[in-house]
């Protein structure tokens, strides 16, 4: 871990903050109000709010977890450092595809 | 109170890296120090034991050993403090290469203080007149907590993040940064700050705090290594450290 990744996982993480909380009251308010996912995906479909929020979400994600990952390899795997961070951007990656494949259902199929 | 056992069970490390534990037998004393019972079994039972110690008083941090588990300055360590029933199990130093018995390669160790910059770079000429510092400047106040260190090494003996990975500074060299950071006369921050901020910096602490619980100075390097990710993190920011 140098200064750069060490600045990059602490800025995602100090964005997610608020991201988390959204999503969890987000959550909450659909349960209470006895949405179904029909109801949901009629207020999702074509917004450019939500897919601007889960776009942020999910990139924040992906960078703040394949810093992550990148040292738990390093330092629990024999994998060198250079190896672990090239299988943690390939997870990041994943993650960001996966991301953008849930954001995509929710806003425009 | 329970009573104090005539002698003590001792298990003593012997051989190199790949060595086995011993076992002898030595008369309990009062006021007994862990460095008493290593020293009594090289002067009465096997003079071939090596170990390492200098000042015996807590001053030059050379008998620091694994005590029952537990990295310690072992002439400062009673054994009325540690002998679990009687019992002591006593090793070299964790996370440093075995010489022989007790006695680690410190080498790695002193070669990471100076990987971490840990050498003061005077500002100043021995003509130019004595800099003035104010002992209550907040600067001054952040060395003075950490500069009582003498080097034992039981921080980096003690220090998960040592032990998984070999480049990792360690607490004793980069609280030792962080005196000199805060240090005004000294000159040489700028590649100090780039030095403790790559690879195996101070950015790869994990915060546990095994340091700060077995270091026998009660200092906290942990707390050192905090005030240096802040300030390595607003250099980089500013754009002074090449990542």
């Amino acid at each position: 871990m140098n200064v750069r990744l060490y600045v990059w996982q602490r800025a995602t993480a100090a964005l997610m903050v608020p991201l988390v909380l959204i999503h969890i009251a987000v959550i909450f308010y659909a349960t209470r109000q006895q949405m179904t996912a029909t109801d949901i995906l009629s207020r999702t479909h074509g917004s450019i709010v939500w897919a601007s929020y889960y776009g942020l979400f999910v990139a924040a994600v992906s960078i703040h977890a394949s810093i992550g990952v990148r040292n738990v390899l390093a330092e629990w795997t024999p994998l060198a450092e250079r190896h672990a961070g090239q299988f943690a951007i390939m997870a990041g990656i994943v993650l960001a595809l996966l991301g953008a494949h849930a954001i995509f259902a929710l806003v425009v199929t | 109170m329970p009573e104090t056992p005539a002698h003590l069970s001792v298990s003593l490390w012997r051989g190199g890296r790949e060595g086995r534990y011993e076992a002898y037998t030595v008369p309990r004393r009062e006021s007994q120090t862990v460095l008493d019972v290593v020293t009594y079994v090289q002067r009465h039972i096997d003079p071939t034991l090596t170990y390492r110690f200098a000042c015996r008083v807590g001053m030059c941090g050379s008998c620091a050993m694994t005590v029952n588990g537990h990295p310690r300055w072992t002439c400062r360590t009673h054994v009325a403090k540690v002998a679990d029933g009687g019992n002591l199990e006593i090793g070299p130093l964790e996370n440093l290469p075995v010489i022989k018995d007790l006695a680690t390669d410190m080498a790695p160790f002193f070669e990471k203080w100076q990987q971490a910059k840990g050498v003061f770079a005077p500002s100043a000429t021995r003509s130019d007149a004595l800099a003035r510092i104010k002992p209550a400047s907040p600067a001054r106040l952040a060395a003075d907590a950490a500069i009582e260190c003498i080097n034992c090494g039981v921080c980096y003996s003690a220090c998960d993040t040592v032990r998984w990975n070999g480049d990792y500074l360690g607490p004793a060299a980069l609280n030792r940064a962080w005196t000199l950071v805060n240090d005004e006369r000294d000159a040489g921050n700028t590649a100090r700050l780039q030095a403790i901020a790559a690879s195996g910096g101070c950015h790869s602490c994990h915060s546990h705090q095994s340091c700060q619980e077995h270091c026998p100075l009660a200092l906290n390097p942990t707390a050192s290594i905090a005030g240096l990710k802040r300030r390595a993190a607003a250099a980089y920011l500013k754009g002074e450290l090449k990542a």
